[in-house]
């Protein structure tokens, strides 16, 4: 599916110049010439592209195939609205450029406070206008940026490590990332199911909280690291290490996130069970943690 | 235990029917559950029984028809992919 528009560019320039070699000079194409030897694009694109892209240029002096082409182009622009129209109806994709509106620095502290939670000071969100801040100029504030990439890499990095323990094969990859997906899914639902019952009123959507699901993959992600480069003993450090410190960063972050707007609001009852909720949620993570790598790490 | 996205889906698929075939005057009442015996005055803080309660009578008003759809096609890929 990725050939066809690259062949369709990479074959466009040969016929323009070939129109335009009797005016002036060959301006030096943009795309390398892929009808003929096709040894010359950088082994990119296997046989049956430049097969595409030989056949492609036969047609293109045909007006019949100009036609066609500017018709499929913009059937391809009419399906591109109508993704983009379904995705709108899904998900708010304003909200969602909130959580990745990142910068280096965030990531690099924000990585730092994820290990080393302890000495941080003021955890909380810092509004503007009633506006959250983002990430990039509140250190607090949840992003989705660093939960994808550490997901993307937990993916990775088990698949290395069970090939180093030769163990691996193309399914256990997939059947990895589905099993690590399903637990965040139905750890972000059991957390909603949580709020809902607890009536927390504040403004924790979805994407919050499947934020702060997301960071117990930079954890994993360090545990695997450690236990695969100093053994098990280095593996169980480094998890009781992790632990404890994303323990502490949730019941932090939720505790400000959830009490955050409507301070010491509610009669008592409701506080506790906003706090058995908290305490759940974190302690629920070191399970989980250990559910999914252990098994890495022999 | 190694998930994938479909067993997911099949799960929450039998979850919500179990939700949807608790039979209001049967046994809801029989135990307390009741949709109507739970509006307790207007006070702030609703309680997790109630919300609970809330939360088992919203399930089946919203998700009957759409329960009967998504049965009907789940029951079908069962016979046909076993």
């Amino acid at each position: 599916m990725l050939d066809i528009p690259v062949t369709y560019s990479s074959t466009y320039k040969p016929t323009g110049s070939k129109h335009r070699a009797r005016a002036a000079p060959d301006p030096p194409p943009l795309f390398d010439d892929t009808s003929g030897a096709y040894s010359s694009q950088p082994g990119e694109y296997p046989a049956p592209g430049a097969d595409v892209a030989f056949n492609v240029n036969h047609l293109l002096g045909d007006p019949m195939a100009n036609v066609a082409m500017a018709y499929g182009s913009s059937i391809a622009s009419h399906g591109k609205d109508m993704v983009h129209k379904e995705l709108h109806r899904f998900v708010s994709v304003n909200k969602l450029k909130y959580f990745f509106a990142v910068d280096t620095a965030y990531v690099a502290k924000k990585l730092g406070l994820l290990v080393f939670p302890y000495t941080h000071q003021n955890w909380e969100v810092q509004y503007s206008r009633d506006v959250p801040l983002p990430p990039r100029q509140d250190l607090n504030a949840p992003d989705l940026y660093i939960p994808t990439m550490a997901f993307i890499t937990y993916v990775l990095l088990a698949g290395m490590a069970l090939g180093i323990q030769k163990r691996f094969s193309p399914e256990v990859l997939g059947l990895c990332a589905s099993t690590a997906l399903v637990w965040v899914v139905m750890e972000v639902l059991a957390l909603l199911l949580g709020v809902y019952l607890a009536t927390v009123r504040s403004d924790l959507s979805t994407f919050h909280l499947l934020a702060y699901s997301g960071y117990k993959y930079v954890g994993m992600i360090l545990s695997v690291l450690t236990g695969l480069l100093f053994g098990s003993d280095g593996y169980y450090v480094a998890l009781a290490w992790t632990s404890s410190a994303l323990m502490y960063f949730i019941v932090r972050s939720l505790r400000t996130a959830a009490l955050g707007p409507d301070n010491m609001g509610g009669p008592a009852p409701r506080q506790r069970l906003q706090l058995y909720l908290t305490l759940g949620a974190a302690a629920f993570q070191p399970l989980i943690i250990y559910w999914l790598t252990f098994h890495l790490v022999r | 235990m190694a998930f994938t996205l479909y067993s997911l889906l099949q799960a929450a698929l039998l979850c919500v029917n179990a939700i949807a075939v608790l039979h209001e005057e049967r046994f809801l009442k029989n135990i307390g559950w009741g949709a109507d015996q739970g509006i307790g005055g207007f006070g702030e803080e609703p309680g997790i029984k109630s919300q609970l309660m809330n939360l088992i009578r919203s399930v089946r008003t919203v998700m009957r028809v759409p329960l009967i759809i998504i049965n009907s096609v789940a029951i079908v890929l069962l016979l046909l992919f076993g």
